[in-house]
């Protein structure tokens, strides 16, 4: 049985843990916001990027258009991106992550695909490596970086660009967690190779003119892919900081919650003990003393 | 819409946007050219090479480096897909001097050719900054 000593330390050690995670709730609140807001501004290049793409995908078509847009002509070898957070302590947004990719590449399997995986963040790595690691081509990190940004999407992008160019896959998809709202992000796949054209845009009215192109449709398409692509990565990437941050916020709330629980639970079963022994040493006394 | 006589000019990188109003007319360094557009100017679309573009607005004048990217001209007005874009006239030169002194002494220190790359690539950007000034 636990002295009340034993009690007193508990205690003190359950608050500490408390104020930890009621302070790392605050920071992920603060952090979300600024995450969001990243995200937003990113949205209207990736809007007129696409809309761009839709208008010109249309009109180039065929054995010009270019080779990310086209495909490689096969759909054998698959590419699976896996987008994940850095850091742990979030809940299971990278559980949720990973089941995703999970489901993804044994459905892929099953068709009898060939399937290599590239994960961007540690913590996919992490959970990918032991039932995949033979399929892993390759792994990119952004520890220690604070903010996201172009430089960061640009490097995936260029990877699976010269990966494609090279030969080494056919499709490629993305899995990353889609910020819905902040308690609430939903694991996704996205096909980034070929590139799917955007649909549903209208496009750019023209005032009854027609488009002319410097140099020419195929050469502006081109150099217009890779742009989309990245930004479609800077994209989920930005989404995927914002719902780490909101999966933290909830996460370390449900911490603090669970230690406030534990801090009552204890401090009742110390008055317990504590009352229990004052009523033994009460009735040690009234024995003796009537003993005499 | 544009109003009549003036082009509404909007200019985003992927990371925010950068400028949007309406002016008089925009110098764009064309890959095929250097070309003005102004408002009504017909629809068209063009790459556009690293170097800087001249926002004119009655007497401002305003010269904002772009590292390459997009133009794009419709009936909406101007759109520039900047990859980088930097202010040239919040431009600190000494900051420039310092960053660019920097830059080449990272490539000199630079172990691997990842590193290298890497530096190389910073120079590079620092050098059509200057280039632009």
């Amino acid at each position: 049985m636990a002295s009340l000593k034993d009690f007193r330390t508990r205690i003190t050690s359950v608050k500490s843990t408390q104020k930890i995670t009621k302070a790392m709730q605050m920071v992920a609140a603060a952090k979300l916001k600024r995450a969001q807001e990243a995200a937003e501004s990113a949205r209207p290049y990736a809007m007129r990027v696409a809309a761009t793409v839709a208008n010109l995908a249309g009109t180039v078509q065929g054995d010009g258009a270019p080779k990310l847009l086209r495909g490689s002509g096969q759909d054998q070898v698959h590419l699976v991106v896996v987008a994940t957070s850095e850091r742990g302590l979030c809940g299971g947004f990278n559980t949720n992550i990973v089941k995703k990719a999970r489901e993804t590449i044994l459905a892929l399997e099953a068709q009898g695909k060939t399937v290599k995986i590239l994960t961007v963040g540690k913590k996919g790595r992490d959970q990918l490596k032991r039932s995949y690691g033979e399929r892993m081509i390759g792994h990119i990190e952004f520890a220690g970086i604070r903010s996201l940004g172009a430089t960061q999407s640009a490097q995936v992008s260029q990877l699976l660009v010269d990966r494609f160019q090279a030969g080494d896959f056919d499709v490629a998809h993305l899995i990353y967690s889609k910020f819905k709202s902040v308690i609430s992000q939903i694991a996704t796949t996205q096909q980034l190779i070929p590139v799917v054209a955007p649909e549903g845009l209208v496009s750019a009215d023209l005032g009854g003119g027609i488009y002319s192109y410097e140099p020419d449709e195929e050469a502006i398409l081109e150099a217009l892919l890779p742009r989309y692509l990245d930004s479609q990565i800077l994209g989920a990437l930005l989404e995927n900081a914002a719902g780490f941050y909101g999966a933290q916020m909830g996460a370390m709330d449900n911490a603090t919650r669970n230690a406030g629980d534990l801090i009552k639970k204890l401090t009742l079963q110390m008055n317990r003990k504590r009352q229990a022994m004052i009523t033994t040493e009460l009735t040690e006394i009234i024995a003796g003393a009537q003993a005499v | 819409m544009a109003s009549q006589g003036k082009l509404h000019f909007s200019l985003v990188s992927p990371e925010r946007s950068l400028y949007s109003g309406e002016v008089d007319q925009v110098v764009v360094p064309g890959v095929d050219g250097q070309f003005g557009a102004l408002s009504l100017h017909a629809p068209f679309m063009t790459v556009i090479k690293s170097g800087a573009i001249l926002i004119l607005d009655g007497a401002d004048e305003r010269r904002i480096y772009v590292g390459g990217g997009f133009a794009d001209v419709s009936a909406q007005g101007l759109t520039i897909l900047a990859e980088d874009a930097v202010d040239l006239s919040s431009l600190d030169t000494k900051a420039l001097e310092r960053d660019l002194h920097n830059a080449r002494e990272d490539l000199r220190d630079a172990k691997d050719s990842y590193g290298k790359d890497l530096a190389q690539r910073k120079l590079d950007r620092l050098e059509a900054i200057q280039a632009a000034v």
